[in-house]
């Protein structure tokens, strides 16, 4: 046998002072020209919460039971893709509703009609970010909402759905607007996302340059209270000019970086 | 015109050439998605055994997109070199595959076939192709081209150096490039994707990158991957070597890019105009992939594989420096699983090089298609078997303004190793007076005192 070295088989890299400089994966050493087995095996555990998000399911008996709280009535409905494999091969399946869905939407008695915006929660690519942000960022919402005198339409929680989902909801709702709250694409730094889209005059049929987005609502990215609060904003505007998208512009400004 | 093939006592009927195409690609989703692949086993099989018997030169009659109706079609017809299709146009499509695999069908041979096939004959017979078939031919290729450096010998491999940050955050990005450096990155381009397509932005990075190129001596190019219209706007603003533009094959694609042929022509000339490389003037680097034309909802019937093909006629008018396709990036409606995504990656690759270009793949998928760095480390190992020009250096494999996995600097090192290739020549010197790789390829461990890591990003 040859005199086999086991003591630092494992080279660093002597610039690990860059790292203060970006979240980049640098100065992560090398054994041989291979990447060493503990940032490997930290990158295969990002992956796994990323794919786990893109499997997770929405938590609907714990989101039914923390919407409880607020008092609002709640629709089960769920997209034409009948599973997640068919979810993410057939966008277009994921932007319909199914049969149920549809007769669900046409029993709502008349008085859940007509309200200024429609609420729906969906799973999109990662039901993790909805069971963990949806209920305590509309705990945040709200109240905002209800002081600006903006009716609620009953909370769609809408399972295997894409954004434009909300379209063919707000549609049979006959909603003014709709407020969609969806999981977001998980990438390796954040699998828990929530993206917000607003949409004023919901169609089906309407295309995304008539949305707009609030992105990445989650403890390390946009917090709960100032979200709500530019939400809210984007949402009044879009009642007072009767649009959204591209000409609906964000000049929210967020009380709490206002300097005294 | 239509096509049939009998197969037992059933017939099967292809309406005109695009539906024979289409039915003839190995399954993926986004034709699925479309409702244009085959809807059995069997019809695939008799659209291949059917696409087969088509003769070469019904391709240059028959356009799958009309020629009134878009400019590709019209650049693919008016600059088709007869001369060079000769040797070929006898040939079916059946045919040119035995012929390609042949021992007839030389590097030499190829690069002088290339101007004459168009890119619906380089699909159809790449349909017929297994993946061993679409190693072997690409490999067969050479397709070298210029700027400060020299990229596509045999025997080489480059990597694009990406060093993207999430707020383009000058320091962050310098952190990127001095790892991806002491790694042995950067001879195909540093390139970054900005987050922004703000031209303040867009001229700072560009500074930043050209004069740490100078204050090292690197032999190489930088890009920021902005869109053509911001490169022209700031071309005499700024140190621009490389103009970068993602491309389609049909027009409608592009025209949902924003771009048509004049505006990159014009681009073109303006990158030409500045003179700026050293050991030639291949200025322009394209990106492109497969299902971008179904996305923008611009197919035109036409299967995703086909589109990708004739996006390379557009890029060939341009004699870029770099091609990459950015093979897994636009997710699992279009190619779903890393069997479609190695499979996919093969074919833009040998497809790309019969056209005579220098392509290069971003081996790569997002979170919910069903692939692993696993998938990656296959196709990785395969193209560089197949001589592919260059591959990806993200840090870590991830992304982290893109959202998305990739080769890293350790992936590109390790192709080199287990296949002996090496960096682009001029560049390779260069690794070699920085002490960062000795002669045999082999990397140098560093140490603090590094000049390198003595840069500081303005």
């Amino acid at each position: 046998m040859s005199n086999i070295q086991h003591q630092h088989t494992v080279k660093e890299d002597p610039w690990s002072s860059l790292k203060a400089f970006t979240s980049a994966r640098i100065a992560l050493g090398r054994t041989g020209t291979a990447i060493p087995l503990k940032e490997v095996l930290a990158f295969k555990l990002a992956h796994a919460h990323a794919r786990d998000a893109v499997y997770s399911r929405l938590d609907n008996n714990l989101l039914l039971e923390e919407l409880h709280a607020s008092l609002l009535p709640v629709l089960l409905l769920h997209s034409s893709a009948a599973d997640r494999h068919e979810y993410l091969q057939r966008p277009d399946k994921g932007r319909r509703l199914d049969q149920e869905s549809i007769a669900t939407l046409q029993a709502q008695p008349d008085a859940f009609m007509h309200r200024d915006v429609a609420i729906i929660i969906a799973d999109g690519l990662s039901a993790t970010a909805i069971n963990i942000h949806a209920v305590p960022f509309l705990n945040h919402l709200l109240p905002l909402l209800k002081a600006a005198g903006i009716s609620v339409a009953p909370v769609c929680l809408a399972e295997q759905a894409r954004v434009a989902i909300g379209d063919e909801i707000g549609e049979r709702l006959q909603a003014k607007m709709t407020l969609m709250l969806i999981g977001e694409r998980p990438g390796l730094s954040a699998a828990d996302g929530m993206g917000a889209y607003i949409t004023f005059n919901p169609r089906t049929g309407n295309t995304d340059e008539g949305r707009n987005c609030v992105s990445n609502i989650r403890q390390d990215g946009l917090q709960y209270i100032p979200a709500a609060g530019k939400i809210c904003y984007l949402l009044q505007e879009s009642l007072r000019l009767q649009l959204s998208g591209v000409a609906l512009k964000d000049n929210y400004e967020d009380p709490s970086l206002l300097t005294a | 015109m239509s096509y049939q093939h009998t197969i037992h006592y059933k017939t099967y009927q292809f309406n005109d050439l695009r539906t024979l195409l289409a039915k003839a690609t190995p399954f993926r989703s986004g034709d699925a998605l479309a409702g244009l692949a085959a809807t059995t086993y069997e019809e695939r099989v008799a659209a291949q055994m059917t696409l087969a018997d088509v003769p070469l030169k019904t391709f240059l009659h028959d356009a799958i997109i009309p020629y009134e109706k878009d400019e590709i079609t019209r650049l693919i017809i008016d600059s088709h070199d007869g001369a060079a299709f000769a040797p070929v146009s006898h040939f079916t499509v059946g045919e040119l595959r035995d012929w390609l695999l042949s021992d007839a069908a030389d590097t030499v041979t190829l690069q002088q076939l290339s101007p004459g096939l168009t890119p619906e004959m380089v699909a159809a017979v790449s349909k017929l192709m297994r993946n061993q078939d679409l190693i072997s031919v690409a490999q067969k290729c050479e397709v070298v081209t210029r700027f400060r450096n020299t990229i596509g010998l045999k025997g080489h491999l480059s990597v694009r150096l990406q060093p993207n940050h999430n707020t383009d955050d000058p320091k962050g990005i310098a952190a990127s490039i001095i790892d991806g450096l002491l790694y042995g990155s950067g001879d195909a381009v540093i390139g970054i994707n900005p987050a922004t397509d703000s031209p303040q932005a867009v001229v700072q990075l560009l500074r930043m990158l050209d004069q740490l190129r100078e204050q090292f001596d690197i032999p190489t190019q930088s890009c920021i991957l902005c869109h053509v219209t911001t490169a022209l706007q700031i071309i005499h603003q700024a140190p621009v070597d490389l103009v970068f533009q993602s491309i389609g094959g049909t027009e409608k694609t592009n025209s949902s890019f924003g771009v048509q042929l004049k505006l990159l022509q014009e681009a073109h000339e303006a990158a030409l105009s500045l003179n700026r490389g050293t050991v030639g003037n291949n200025v322009m680097y394209f990106e492109t992939g497969q299902g971008s034309a179904l996305s923008a909802n611009a197919h035109e019937g036409v299967d995703q594989q086909t589109c990708e093909v004739r996006a390379y006629a557009v890029a060939r008018k341009f004699s870029p420096l770099l091609v990459n396709t950015v093979v897994g990036f636009i997710g699992p409606e279009y190619l779903f699983d890393g069997k479609q995504i190695i499979r996919a990656a093969l074919e833009d690759h040998c497809c790309g090089k019969l056209l005579g270009l220098p392509m290069g793949v971003d081996i790569c998928y997002t979170n919910h298609a069903e692939a692993d760095q696993d998938d990656m480390d296959n196709l990785l190992t395969l193209l560089g078997v197949a001589g592919c020009n260059f591959i990806m250096g993200v840090p870590g494999a991830d992304d982290i303004m893109l959202n998305y996995q990739s080769t890293s600097f350790h992936d590109a090192l390790y192709a080199r190793k287990v296949l002996g290739l090496k960096p682009a020549p001029e560049f390779d010197a260069w690794l070699q007076r920085q002490g960062i790789m000795d002669a045999r390829g082999q990397l140098q461990q560093v140490g603090k005192a590094h000049h390198l890591l003595s840069y500081q990003a303005g």
